[in-house]
């Protein structure tokens, strides 16, 4: 080996990670230098600033394509644009909601219950670092899809994770469970990255190659160890899996979405997912494609599995975070099968897929924001009876959200299930078209019933209202529910911009 | 832009325009609901004159882009058939309407979001039957769900909720289930002609019969659970129970069947080979439901739940004339579901106005309303003769078609589905004796007759009733050439010389 060779480094393509870098920075520096109590505009007014710029960014290079933007660690085509793009966009949606400062705690040291704690609430303390973690989880968001190589795709992956972890844990209201959950999520997690690299060491073990496009080389030539190969993608697959919450990685899913904050909750079960596929999609797709005998039935029967469980035991919750776990479940299970068909059209279908159901979910757990009493969140879906005597409006939103969810026509949600259903059918996944339309059927169960709940049960004056939401808020709801419904009744340009850009370079 | 989609927009407009009204302008509300829905019968009574009888192919076609990248677009037309069911749901509109002016106050919500909910429901309603492309049927196939769901759920009576919900998981399952199908049809289309889903492209696919057979029970489940079809019938007497009794026309009359227009129009079209495989089957069902559709109904002691299991055999007797596969057995399946569609809307009615009259719908409650309320009392009296098909009113020309259809080709089952007829005997005779013949019983002594508003509302349907059952030719007329063509395209002939049915 030589002496250390700098990387040439493509900045223009790299050029929306490295902002959203710099934006995190200069937000820890904020954190270090400005006055308190003028941290959190700064920070909200930075944040926004940065993901707009990197949104700029990310258009500025739409529809170049880049093997090697980093040294061969990097890769930039079609796909990277749109998942980067649908990432950004849930960010900025997700911002907004990060801004209502009643969700998280004063001071994230403070032992719950603390005379500590007490201070600080009553002093009006908030924590204002979360923006700058939540901007260093976007970075790695961001570079999940595009990275090209197994030590990069690890390095994303804990960048995205870590302050994902740590978001978390800062709840203000029950405090307790929330740190529990963020100690779960990262034990877990750590579980999952180690079975990730686990994976990506057998996988240079079978190919000689650290990078997709090595693996390709070699599952094509037929000169890796087929054994090593099929150990690598089932640990690999693992620690993916794990990040989707696909069954049986699945268990964490529940506690982390009901002890995180719930702006937290949105932007995780949103854009971790958008990350999580796309890098899935370029690994399966671009590595391992000629090596489909041996991943494509394993993700048949999680695709089918997760689907299910999802969707039957999101039928025994009682708790609306939790049922809306589940429901995120439910979906892996539905977005599974985009990556099983292997195809341009479930590339398409994916993407549509993503983009559509993050900005439902967003909108859902905005509204979750919303219902609260005296406490704090009220998530007990019992208490949300009634819901549209108190405020038609809300609970015509949700509602909404909810038959988007549950793929109703005139919904993006049914858009989205028939285009990745009819990829997976004409890739030959009769089982999984199967599966799908029945889980569909009973995941349109418990949407129902709480549709039920907020329109023909009657509340029970329990101090649960609908508080009035801020501006931010408020956009956040009306973006989801007119992007339900609006790609619901036409969604041929979006499908266009997608198709126009959604393919990977090899 | 085609006639049929004037008549789906207008009843948009003036759901829009209820929507901008103020608070507490009921009336007004109601006015506009009923102007409404008259201009758009008035429209289809202008469908039925201006329609040429003697082209059986689609008439009134439009056909524009909508989302090309999978090759679905709006696309209407009507042949026949679909004429006579949009005629048939745009003339119970007004109707129900005006016949349950007040049953909104009772409801969840105000009176303005019911006759919203109602007119975009009608626009469903034409939009099912008028759409050729398969995957727009589905969006209203689907969608036609919501408004009806929040129909029984809001404004509904008892168990309204529980039997929204049933009423929408069943349907919601069939649904899900014909989805499949369709994105089988939809990849099986874009490998043999294109990706489409235009209904006379699809027909001409050629698919192995397993996968055929496959396709069509998708299909088919969802229009028997529709229909409903025995064993899939167990949420309708809930629905039609829970319903007002506006709601509950819509639904039997309208929403049902599409189940039997959709077997006609897709099971039959796009799957021949299939249709052939799971005919005997199909008419076990049929005759099962007609029996014990029939037997339910002599066993029900409320009135509305009574009416609900008639239909169940009724929508037997349909099914079997679709599937008995002769153009007699189609012209009086369709004749049928027109017939039905107004048969079972003054039963439902009156059985409505009775109910509020009285404060319950248990039918031992009533008694001798004859002497009382004589109007109310010939109306269902006359409403109960077409429901058992007497000679004379319109629902024996259906029936006898059916039966005569089905015979010449299945002897078994005509001869089986005949006691059907004397069992609707019983079950119209014995709440019609209990109720309103002998001596009136406590209770019910002074219960007012119909007022003007109500005869008004109930005078076109028994009208309607009367006179097709004297002239059933100008229907006919229009019903034959598509009964024929859909009967020749799936390659049978008529296996007797035809009875004919004018």
């Amino acid at each position: 080996m030589g002496g250390f060779i700098a990387p040439v480094l493509n900045y223009s393509i790299l050029a929306p990670i490295i902002l959203v870098l710099a934006g995190a920075l200069v937000g820890v520096l904020i954190e270090a230098f400005a006055a308190r109590e003028k941290r959190a505009s700064l920070q909200l007014g930075i944040t926004l600033i940065t993901l707009a710029a990197a949104t700029v960014a990310v258009f500025s290079i739409k529809g170049k394509e880049v093997a090697d933007a980093a040294g061969g660690s990097v890769t930039y085509d079609g796909a990277g644009f749109l998942i980067q793009l649908v990432i950004l966009l849930i960010a900025i949606v997700a911002t907004l909601l990060l801004a209502d400062e009643k969700n998280f705690t004063a001071v994230a040291s403070a032992l719950p219950g603390s005379k500590e704690e007490i201070e600080a609430s009553a002093a009006g303390l908030r924590v204002t670092e979360v923006y700058p973690l939540f901007l260093f989880s976007v970075s790695g968001m961001l570079l999940f899809p595009v990275s090209s190589d197994l030590i990069t795709l690890f390095v994303a992956l804990e960048m995205l994770s870590l302050p994902l972890y740590l978001m978390t844990g800062l709840s203000r209201r029950r405090r307790l469970m929330s740190q529990e959950a963020a100690l779960k999520y990262f034990l877990l997690g750590a579980f999952a990255s180690a079975f990730f690299l686990f994976g990506a060491a057998f996988l240079y073990g079978s190919s000689a190659s650290i990078t997709l496009g090595g693996i390709r080389q070699a599952v094509v030539g037929g000169t890796g160890n087929n054994v090593f190969l099929l150990i690598g993608i089932v640990f690999l697959s693992a620690g993916l899996l794990f990040k989707v919450g696909a069954v049986p990685f699945h268990a964490w899913t529940p506690d982390v979405y009901q002890g995180a904050p719930t702006p937290i909750t949105a932007f995780m079960a949103a854009a971790t997912k958008i990350a999580a596929f796309g890098a899935m999609l370029r690994i399966f797709y671009v590595s391992l494609a000629n090596a489909e005998w041996s991943w494509r039935p394993i993700i048949m029967v999680i695709a089918i599995a997760t689907m299910a469980l999802g969707s039957f035991v999101a039928i025994a919750q009682r708790d609306v975070k939790r049922m809306l776990a589940y429901s995120s479940i439910a979906h892996a299970g539905f977005l599974l099968s985009g990556v099983y068909a292997l195809s341009g059209t479930g590339l398409s279908a994916t993407i549509f897929y993503l983009a559509t159901y993050g900005l439902t979910t967003v909108g859902a757990f905005a509204i979750v924001t919303l219902i609260r009493d005296a406490n704090g969140e009220v998530t007990d879906l019992n208490r949300w009876a009634g819901l549209a005597k108190r405020s038609p409006l809300v609970a015509t939103l949700f509602a909404t959200y909810l038959l988007g969810f549950a793929g109703i026509p005139l919904t993006a949600g049914f858009i989205g299930k028939f285009s990745i259903f009819s990829a997976a059918y004409e890739a030959g996944g009769k089982a999984i078209v199967i599966a799908g339309v029945l889980s569909s059927a009973v995941a349109a169960f418990f949407y129902i019933r709480v549709i039920v709940l907020m329109f023909f049960k009657d509340a029970v004056e329990d101090g649960t209202t609908v508080v009035i939401p801020t501006a931010l808020t408020r956009s956040v709801v009306l973006i989801s529910g007119v992007a339900t419904i609006l790609f619901g009744v036409l969604p041929q340009p979006l499908i266009n911009f997608i198709n126009t850009y959604a393919s990977f370079i090899r | 832009m085609s006639f049929l989609t004037v008549m789906e927009l207008l009843p948009l407009l003036g759901a829009a325009l209820i929507a901008t009204t103020g608070k507490g302008k009921d009336e007004l509300v109601k006015k506009m609901a009923l102007a409404t829905t008259l201009v758009v019968a008035i429209a289809g009574v202008l469908l039925t004159l201006s329609f040429d009888r003697n082209n059986a192919g689609l008439q009134f076609v439009e056909k524009r882009e909508w989302i090309p990248a999978f090759g679905i677009n709006y696309a209407v037309g009507i042949d026949g058939i679909a004429l006579v069911l949009i005629l048939m749901s745009v003339i119970l509109a007004p109707v129900v309407v005006l016949a349950g002016w007040n049953e909104a106050q009772g409801g969840r919500w105000s009176v303005k979001t019911f006759y919203v909910l109602i007119l975009v429901l009608e626009t469903m309603m034409i939009g099912v039957f008028a759409a050729t492309d398969v995957f727009l049927f589905y969006v209203f196939f689907e969608a036609m769900l919501v408004p009806v769901y929040f129909l029984i759920g809001g404004y509904g009576t008892g168990k309204r909720s529980q039997a929204a919900v049933k009423f929408l998981l069943y349907s919601l399952l069939g649904g899900l289930l014909m989805l499949a199908s369709i994105i089988g049809l939809y990849v099986i289309a874009g490998s043999q002609v294109g990706r489409t889903f235009d209904i006379g492209a699809l027909s001409t696919l050629q698919i192995s019969s397993s996968t055929q057979n496959w396709l069509f029970l998708g299909f088919f489940i969802a229009f028997a659970i529709k229909a409903p079809l025995w064993p899939f019938h167990t949420w309708l007497p809930d629905a039609a129970d829970s319903a007002t009794p506006g709601t509950s026309v819509l639904l039997l009359g309208v929403l049902d069947k599409v189940g039997t227009f959709g077997m006609i129009r897709y099971c039959l079209t796009l799957f021949p080979e299939a249709t052939k495989t799971f005919t005997p089957v199909i008419l076990v069902l049929a005759v099962i439901s007609i029996i014990y559709g029939a037997f339910l109904a002599i066993g029900q002691k409320d009135i509305k739940r009574l009416i609900a299991f008639t239909s169940i055999s009724h929508f037997g007797f349909i099914t079997l004339g679709i599937f008995a596969m002769t153009s007699q057995g189609h012209s009086g399946a369709t004749l049928y579901m027109f017939n039905h569609g107004f048969s079972t809307a003054a039963l439902f009615l009156v059985a409505g106005w009775m109910a509020a009259r009285r404060g319950s719908s248990t039918i031992s409650d009533f008694g001798g309303l004859q002497r009382v309320t004589p109007v109310m009392a010939w109306t269902f009296f006359i409403a109960g003769m077409s429901s058992l098909a007497l000679p004379g009113l319109s629902s024996f020309v259906s029936e006898f078609l059916v039966l005569v259809g089905t015979y010449t080709r299945y002897p078994v089952a005509a001869i089986i589905a005949t006691f059907g007829i004397v069992l609707a005997a019983l079950y119209i005779l014995i709440p019609v004796q209990k109720a309103l013949h002998g001596p009136t019983t406590s209770g019910n002594e002074n219960l007012p007759d119909l007022n003007l508003r109500e005869k008004i509302a109930i005078a076109p349907v028994i009208a309607l009733i009367v006179a097709l059952g004297f002239f059933p030719s100008p229907l006919l007329n229009i019903i034959n050439p598509a009964a024929q063509a859909t009967i020749s395209a799936l390659g049978f002939s008529d296996p007797t010389p035809t009875v004919g049915g004018k």
